[in-house]
């Protein structure tokens, strides 16, 4: 304060126009932060309040439950999944849990198993030297990665002709086979990253102590990567829980998974508002959530690799 | 230094030592385990094409024993190794399963979709495939909707840009000094995590409803009397592609943040000092130092918005008259209304070959940036 009194008046004036400007930089900065994460948010908020809806108030577009209507639970009640009829038998209920239970195999599954092969190919891609005819370990990753390029479209109908010979049309493993494909460039770029990451010395000293590259590999390295095992592990969930195209061509009945189910209920015409919005709720629940809890991992899994 | 390196000498004839007449008959061993295991699956995927060639009458119901041989070979092959080659036998050992999975299916299910492309094959109908000299690339030649789909990519691809620049904007606000900075990234990630076609539905379907969605709600309120978001080709094709931003925007603030925090905070500081204004400094320090990341992002969304279909399917169907169309989607609709697999195949591989080129193409220049700049 006594500083500020001293100074000239010009110099005062300036001080005070900075402190506006800062002001105004601090209101335009919260400003688009705050329109952004409407932005992002309106959506589901919208999705979860128009399950608890009925048609009067969707025509009316009330907004905020208790305030302009009295939620309800209609949509949940639909799908078998209200209080009252919780306890009850429920085809749509039975239809709804039979397809998350195929999601939930087909993006574990495919997850698991698109580690174990990326984190062991990773890391010897990391560690050792390779000569496989003319390709060296650069090109091996490079053909690793390169898949990631590979559209689903390029894939479905000559998978759709080869599974149907090999009878696993419609079925859970066969898309689990299609899914880790899909994921697998993904976890090898991410897993590579970070094993470069752990000094080459370290392997040494544990082959030195007795151990064989295997012992190594699972004893001392895999416990240092978990947390980058978990980001791999978390997006690959992401990005095959979503999963539709591969899904809506290569199942019919059995092995439908949640996206399906919700396509083809969006499909029909007239479906009632708040039912689709309690489906739709119920099947992004799960990855909302794990966004929530889990968002650091996600940050990790998708800037490692990228960022150098 | 001297320690390890004599260790390791001493190690060296401990290998071999544990006498060298079993390790040779165990490399005898594992070539012999080696050539019977793929004996076996020659035998087996040659008695399968025979029997559905209709040359032999024993085979198998399907070719499901084809898939159980080829897995038999592989862990034959990965045993073998490692009795043969010992060490050597055991680090090949780490790539191998991935690579075998890989051919089996990614690049064998290409090779053969070549095959197929080449085919007239309507599986709805019961003739079976036939050869039909090329004429599924002759019919692709005058096929405008896939042409139509093609230059709609052309659209999708270079909106990215415009999707980048919003994405710098917000990774620039979340490395901001900004208070709740947890809530704002998770915010911000939240669109990434939903499945499009739960998407579709959400948004598409139910906030932009002509009737009584909020948005067309609030595009009334705005002065758009008709919000009809999906009626006319250019509204549909920038709400299909604000959809998709949405979506993957998030993804591409996490790149772009990442790359902001990784920068070393005393350039920035410098140019400050030097009396840069925020606008300078953004041009002359923050930019430049972040084309690295930016390609990379730029690369890797390119990529996945190649991939485009989901929410094309789901919301507009392709419509109004392919104006949302892309490859993808185009595809599937065309498989989905004549199930003919030789056609909808022809098209994904020639569109496949213009993916490799435009990617090949695109790296080489962002090479060269990246050069420049470092």
């Amino acid at each position: 304060m006594a500083i500020a009194a001293e100074l000239d008046e010009p110099f005062a004036q300036a001080d005070r126009s900075q402190t506006t400007k800062i002001v105004l930089a601090r209101v335009l900065i919260y400003g688009a932060l705050i329109i952004w994460a409407i932005v992002c948010l309106f959506p589901i908020y919208w999705t979860i309040t128009t399950a608890f809806k009925s048609a009067i108030d969707v025509t009316h577009g009330h907004l905020v439950p208790w305030f302009d209507y009295v939620p309800n639970w209609k949509g949940w009640r639909s799908i078998g999944l209200s209080p009252d009829t919780i306890f009850e038998i429920s085809t749509p209920r039975h239809e709804f849990i039979s397809r998350f239970e195929n999601s939930v195999f087909a993006a574990i599954g495919s997850s698991l198993l698109a580690l174990v092969l990326g984190s062991c190919a990773a890391y010897g891609l990391s560690r050792f030297t390779y000569k496989f005819g003319p390709m060296k370990n650069d090109d091996i990753l490079f053909f690793f990665i390169s898949q990631l390029i590979l559209p689903p479209v390029v894939l479905a109908l000559p998978f759709l002709v080869l599974y149907k010979e090999l009878a696993l049309l419609d079925t859970r493993i066969g898309l689990i086979f299609v899914y880790t494909l899909t994921v697998l460039p993904i976890v090898i770029w991410i897993m590579r990253d970070q094993f470069n990451t752990i000094p080459v010395e370290l392997d040494e000293a544990a082959l030195v102590d007795g151990l064989s590259i295997w012992g190594v590999f699972f004893r001392i390295i895999l416990p240092i990567t978990l947390p980058g095992m978990v980001a791999a592990f978390i997006l690959s969930l992401v990005l095959t829980w979503n999963e539709y195209f591969f899904a809506a061509l290569l199942t019919a009945t059995d092995a439908k998974t949640l996206p399906v189910m919700v396509a083809s209920q969006t499909g029909s015409q007239g479906i009632n508002w708040w039912s689709m919005a309690a489906l739709s709720a119920a099947a992004i629940a799960p990855l909302v959530i794990v966004g929530i809890f889990l968002e650091r991992y996600i940050v990790k899994g998708l800037s490692t690799g990228a960022v150098k | 230094m001297t320690a390890s390196a004599s260790i390791a000498a001493i190690d060296e004839p401990e290998f071999d030592d544990p006498d060298v007449s079993g390790s040779r008959g165990r490399a005898a061993g594992g070539k012999a385990l080696i050539w019977a295991t793929s004996v076996l699956f020659a035998g087996v995927l040659i008695v399968q094409i025979l029997y559905a060639a209709g040359a032999i009458e024993f085979g198998f119901a399907n070719w499901r024993p084809v898939l159980y041989a080829y897995a038999l070979w592989g862990i034959g092959l990965g045993v073998g190794q490692v009795m043969a080659r010992g060490e050597a036998g055991l680090r090949a050992l780490f790539v191998l399963p991935a690579t075998l999975f890989t051919l089996a299916v990614a690049i064998f299910p290409t090779l053969f979709g070549f095959y197929i492309a080449s085919l007239d094959w309507n599986l709805a109908a019961t003739g079976g495939p036939h050869f039909n000299n090329f004429n599924n690339f002759v019919q692709m030649f005058h096929d405008s909707y896939y042409w139509n789909a093609l230059v709609n990519m052309v659209f999708y691809v270079a909106m990215v840009l415009v999707e980048y620049a919003i994405a710098f904007g917000l990774a620039l606000l979340l490395n901001a000094e900004i208070r709740a900075r947890k809530f704002f990234r998770v915010a911000f990630l939240i669109p990434f995590m939903l499945s499009p076609v739960a998407v579709s539905w959400m948004i598409g379907k139910s906030l932009m409803e002509y009737r009584f969605g909020p948005l067309a709600r609030l595009a009334r309120d705005l002065g758009w009397q008709t919000p009809a978001f999906f009626a006319y080709p250019w509204t549909a094709r920038f709400t299909i592609e604000a959809l998709d931003a949405w979506m993957w925007i998030p993804f591409m603030v996490i790149l772009l943040l990442a790359g902001l925090q990784a920068m070393s905070k005393e350039v920035l500081e410098a140019a400050k000092v030097d009396g840069a204004t925020p606008w300078q400094a953004f041009w002359k320090v923050t930019f430049p130092l972040m084309l690295p990341v930016s390609i990379t992002t730029l690369l890797i969304r390119i990529i996945f918005k190649l991939k485009l279909a989901d929410i094309v399917i789901t919301v507009t169907g392709g419509g109004p008259g392919g104006a949302t169309d892309t490859i993808s989607s185009f595809i599937y609709r065309v498989y989905a209304d004549r199930s003919n697999v030789g056609y909808g195949t022809a098209l994904a591989m020639f569109y496949l070959v213009l993916i490799i080129l435009f990617l090949t193409l695109l790296l080489r220049v962002a090479k060269r940036f990246t050069r420049n700049v470092i």
